[in-house]
């Protein structure tokens, strides 16, 4: 796993939902462990997008439950830029 | 519990005239500070300083079509940069292009659509962004009576406001979580320049129907958006508010 890009969605998070640093580990289930509702993902994914300047589809959006898949997804999109 | 809006923020889109320059007026002699939206520059300044003169620094003017690509979002930016937050939004702007369905041309069709349904779509979008994180918003969306029981030679208009109810009640129903509540108005004749185009005769047969037996003022439709943004409306939502001085009431 990448530090700085799991530093930098742990950022986003902390921010868009408003919780603590030490509550997000890379097994961090958003919906479970951090409560995220449906409208609270979208915007996390929209948050997310804005700080990776990266586009996420929906169905992209949909396959992320932890935040390790969330840093998995970032990894390969700025990784497929870079080639 | 009162009827002020001191520290909230609006935009009113279609600000510059009739009822939309009325519900402008009356959000800020409740303290809101008013962002308004116009295609006419002189029209729209004129509201601002009308505000300016009587509530100093509560009037932001801005120009544009409220369908124009990206304009919602670079308002609602402005507004929020200068204002901090962004607490009410009245989708107001609306235009006809009235003609019998067999001679509506598309672009009667697109424009009018555009207009009122699509700028309403863009505005309530980009306004959701800072609604939902201040966990507070007021979307109001000036439909009409033709949006309820249709209207010779406003299919395009009528199919619009429709549309609008319908938008209305799935906004409500997706935000709500969010304590954002979305409302629509439906005015029936009301004293404007989009009603002073009427034929002598459709105005003779309208006052016969309207129970109250006069049209309304751009301030009594006013009254009910001020009504809606206010704490006393904090449990509604999804619903339509009626107008009409009981034009659409009987049979």
């Amino acid at each position: 796993m990448n530090q700085e890009i799991f530093e930098r969605v742990q950022k986003v998070i902390v921010e868009q939902l408003d919780k603590r640093p030490e509550e997000i580990t890379l097994e961090t289930n958003l919906a479970e462990d951090l409560q995220a509702d449906s409208l609270d993902l979208v915007e996390l994914a929209m948050a997310l997008e804005q700080e990776f300047d990266v586009t996420i589809g929906e169905d992209e959006a949909e396959q992320v439950r932890t935040v390790a898949d969330a840093v998995r997804l970032l990894t390969a999109k700025l990784g497929a830029e870079n080639e | 519990m009162n009827l002020r809006l001191d520290g909230r923020t609006a935009l009113v889109t279609g600000a510059s005239r009739g009822i939309g320059r009325a519900i402008a007026l009356q959000l800020a002699e409740a303290g809101a500070k008013v962002a308004l939206l116009s295609r006419t520059e002189a029209s729209v300044q004129e509201v601002a300083h009308a505000i300016e003169s009587y509530y100093p620094g509560q009037a932001l003017p801005f120009v544009g079509d409220v369908a124009a690509p990206q304009l919602a979002d670079k308002v609602v930016a402005q507004i929020t940069q200068l204002w901090g937050q962004l607490d009410i939004l009245v989708n107001n702007a609306g235009i006809t292009r009235d003609t019998l369905l067999l001679r509506m041309s598309e672009e009667d069709w697109d424009s009018v659509l555009d207009t009122n349904l699509k700028g309403a779509f863009l505005f309530t979008r980009a306004a959701l962004k800072p609604m939902m994180r201040q966990r507070w918003g007021r979307i109001i969306n000036i439909s009409s009576i033709s949006g309820i029981t249709g209207n010779v030679g406003q299919a395009n208009y009528s199919a619009s406001k429709a549309a609008l109810i319908a938008f209305t009640r799935t906004v409500a129903v997706e935000m709500g979580s969010r304590n954002i509540t979305c409302n629509a108005i439906a005015p029936g004749l009301i004293e404007t320049d989009m009603t002073q185009s009427l034929a002598d005769s459709v105005k003779e047969y309208a006052l016969q129907r309207i129970a109250l037996k006069r049209f309304g003022t751009p301030e009594e439709v006013a009254y009910g958006v001020l009504f809606l943004c206010s704490e006393f409306a904090s449990y509604i939502t999804g619903q339509v508010l009626v107008i009409d001085g009981g034009l659409t009431t009987g049979i």
